[in-house]
């Protein structure tokens, strides 16, 4: 639960007396006092699907803080239509069936007014239904193509990260221009996999580059060197993406695998996400490259709005957590949550939104958004969203490993990004 | 003569194979060997055996990253306290729990169910839900080179992967160590004659005055304290994380189902046939067809041999 004007307590550990304080502050100051033009004072609620646990839990953890800092911020200037936001968390556990549950639970049992907040894609695909029968707004941060692709339903939306097929199309000329043209991909072993594999070979092909193999590995894997054993001696290019509690033990056992006479290697930083780039063994990605969603370290030409967004939700300049600097954010997929609760907040203030019976309301007003500039409210850059396909398209980050640091090398236009509408949502009713 | 030249072209990949097959069938064949001797001389069938393993790494990592220093240092500390600790854990569960329900098969199968999801959210709870790395103590690799005839000349060159990692080898050595150890102390000690005694037959053990109860805390401390073993010696190899049990459960059962229950020396070949075909089957085909595979043999034995391949009926 998010409170109103307490500090975040999450990010930094609070002294006895600093939380007297601010509980001093929120005591003399009654909620009625902010949001007393709205014409009810009834917070809106926001359930926040949560990878609080299982393979997820890493991303669940920052996905939570952004979140919190998103929602501090907009209740800081006045909320939605003048009413409070309240999070209103649950646990999926990383599983498409408690994703369900959770969606149930939000809508049920806390009266939530839209969901938002998954990442892990297989969690979407098994709560996107349930989202659609339960007609609850359902704000995915995933980052798959099966919200664009037509398999999912008017309810579920996401504004607020682009999606793999994007990512990959614009990157994939990178790759063969720079790295190699012969490209060997290992790749999670689930639909999030299933995009990288599948419109990876298609652009790399457009390139006039070829795959010589494609290896899937299960996201539960806990052990990983006899799977490099399948990738071919002509291979140019490793690409690789993995995700899951193994990540470190993945890339280390990457590096032992080559020895240091391996191919040019690009990887998804989901391979690294929250894993710290100085752990022992990580050495040889030196040299080699990153696609990111939001560059991990401040880079040269940082703008004012990464800036504020670190300081907001407590990250430094290396992508770890200001009070712990072990602790390696997500940070090229939390932006997204950030974005995402700021898209949810306009389109609500957009459609008037007052309750339940206007959720449609929201969607359409969502559906009609189309740029979102560079802003404090898209501190990862400027989007075009397509209200057809539910999807955003933005601009993707390539980084190399210099120095032990990723240093910015390519940004992709959000054109290069952009591909023919798979779906329609909008001619479907609600 | 076209498959003996693929499979010496594919050599170095069926090495890495039979390496990392190798390294599975030591943590295995220690996490199997805890349960068969659980399930042979108390008949209790521990469906938490997974838990004791994830808490041996989740314990060593929190003793190493304690201690701090140099990483040999450390490790070996977390490597001999951390399954004594699980251990004792463990025989202290026996007599709270699994003696209550008075050692009957069903009730234990539900205790154990019970134990596994308290240890695993417990550990959840304190530990958290962050993968904990812990450095080896040491660690060289040591590239092995293979040949290939290129244009009619044999030419040398170094795949990738093909080495010897000695911390992998370590495991490998300590395990049989390990095995062999406690085999021995089973049949030459009088600790092991107590236990094969009990294991024979419990009440004419206890006319003979041997307290059985004991007895059962200790096996169940050792039992379990072998898979916490299992789980420091992998720890530097992956990482600390709750739900690292599952899957551990689920190949030990494998093993033990087919090696036979209670059967030391089948355990032990089962848990080299399972690592073995595991690896290799992921290897040129795919981890599905692993599973596949190890659940059919499973199968096949409880059909056609259900007290497993090598083990015996009971009297």
């Amino acid at each position: 639960m998010t409170k109103l004007i307490t500090p975040d307590t999450s990010l930094k550990t609070p002294t006895r007396r600093a939380a007297l304080k601010g509980l001093g502050a929120a005591a003399t100051l009654p909620l009625w006092a902010r949001y007393a033009q709205a014409q009810t004072s009834e917070p809106i609620k926001l359930g926040f699907q949560m990878h609080a646990t299982g393979i997820g839990a890493a991303y669940g953890r920052w996905y939570d803080r952004t979140s919190r800092a998103a929602v501090a911020k907009i209740n800081a200037s006045g909320g939605i239509n003048g009413r409070e936001v309240e999070l209103i968390t649950e646990d999926d556990g990383t599983d498409p069936a408690r994703g369900a549950e959770a969606l149930e639970k939000f809508a049920n049992q806390h009266g939530c007014d839209a969901a938002f907040g998954t990442l892990f894609s297989h969690v979407v695909i098994g709560s996107a239904p349930r989202a659609g029968e339960l007609k609850l707004p359902y704000y995915v941060v995933s980052e798959g193509h099966h919200v664009a692709s037509g398999i999912l339903n008017r309810y579920t939306l996401q504004p607020g990260i682009t999606d793999v097929r994007s990512q990959i199309q614009a990157m994939a000329p990178f790759v063969a221009e720079n790295l190699g043209k012969k490209v060997t991909m290992i790749y999670p072993d689930f639909a999030f996999g299933y995009d990288h594999r599948d419109y990876f070979s298609e652009a790399i092909v457009a390139q006039g580059g070829e795959m010589a193999a494609t290896i899937a590995i299960p996201p539960t894997e806990t052990s990983f060197t006899r799977y490099f054993s399948q990738i071919p001696r002509d291979t140019e290019v490793l690409y690789h993406v993995m995700v899951g509690p193994a990540v470190l033990t993945f890339v280390k056992e990457l590096g032992e695998f080559f020895g240091g006479r391996g191919p040019e290697m690009i990887g998804f930083i989901d391979s690294l996400e929250a894993v710290d780039l100085a752990s022992p063994g990580l050495e040889f990605l030196e040299g080699s490259h990153f696609w990111e969603g939001n560059p991990r370290y401040a880079q040269e030409n940082q703008s004012e709005y990464d800036v504020a967004y670190r300081a907001a939700v407590g990250v430094d300049n290396n992508g770890a957590s200001l009070t712990d600097p072990s602790d390696v954010s997500t940070y090229a997929h939390m932006f997204g949550c950030w974005e995402t609760l700021h898209i949810m907040c306009d389109a609500m203030v957009a459609s008037g939104y007052r309750g339940p019976q206007d959720r449609a309301a929201m969607i359409e007003a969502t559906e009609a958004m189309t740029t979102m500039d560079h802003s404090m409210a898209h501190p990862q850059g400027p989007k075009l969203f397509n209200g057809k396909t539910h999807q955003t398209f933005g601009q993707q980050y390539i980084t190399k490993v210099e120095d032990g640091r990723l240093n910015l090398v390519h940004t992709t236009s959000i054109e290069d990004g952009l591909y023919d509408d798979p779906v329609d949502y909008t001619t479907q009713s609600f | 003569m076209g498959y003996v030249w693929q499979l010496w072209a594919d050599g170095p990949t069926i090495l890495i194979a039979l390496f990392e097959g190798a390294l599975l069938a030591a943590v295995l064949a220690l996490m199997a060997a805890g349960l068969s001797l659980v399930f042979g001389v108390m008949r209790v069938v521990n469906v938490a055996h997974g838990e004791f393993y994830m808490l041996g790494a989740v314990a060593a990592w929190f003793i190493a990253s304690q201690i701090g220093g140099s990483p040999a240092v450390s490790f070996v500390a977390a490597l001999i306290v951390a399954p004594l600790l699980v251990g004792a854990l463990a025989a202290m569960i026996d007599i709270t729990v699994i003696k209550k329900v008075n050692y009957d098969p069903e009730r234990t199968i539900v205790a154990t169910i019970g134990l596994l999801y308290i240890i695993q959210q417990g550990t959840l709870m304190g530990f958290g839900a962050v993968p904990r790395a812990v450095e080896p103590p040491f660690d060289h690799r040591i590239a092995i080179p293979w040949w290939e005839k290129v244009d009619g000349v044999w030419e040398m060159y170094w795949p990738w992967g093909l080495s010897i990692s000695t911390y992998k080898v370590f495991v490998i050595v300590a395990a049989i160590v390990i095995i062999s150890a406690l085999r021995y102390a089973m049949t030459h000690s009088k600790a092991g004659l107590i236990m094969r005694a009990t294991q024979l037959d419990s009440e004419t053990a206890q006319a003979f005055g041997i307290p059985v109860g004991r007895v059962y805390a200790g096996v169940f401390g050792v039992g379990c304290g072998l898979a916490a073993l299992a789980g420091v010696l992998i720890l530097p190899i992956q990482q600390a994380h709750y739900l690292m049990g599952g899957e551990a459960l689920l190949s030990s059962f494998i093993v033990v189902i087919i090696g036979g229950l209670g059967s030391f020396g089948g355990t032990i070949i089962a848990a080299i046939i399972i690592g073995m075909t595991d690896s290799i089957l992921t290897i040129f085909f795919s981890p599905i067809i692993a599973k596949i595979v190890a659940t059919l043999l499973v199968a096949l034995v409880l059909v056609f041999k259900p007290t497993g391949l090598f083990g015996t009926k009971r009297q």
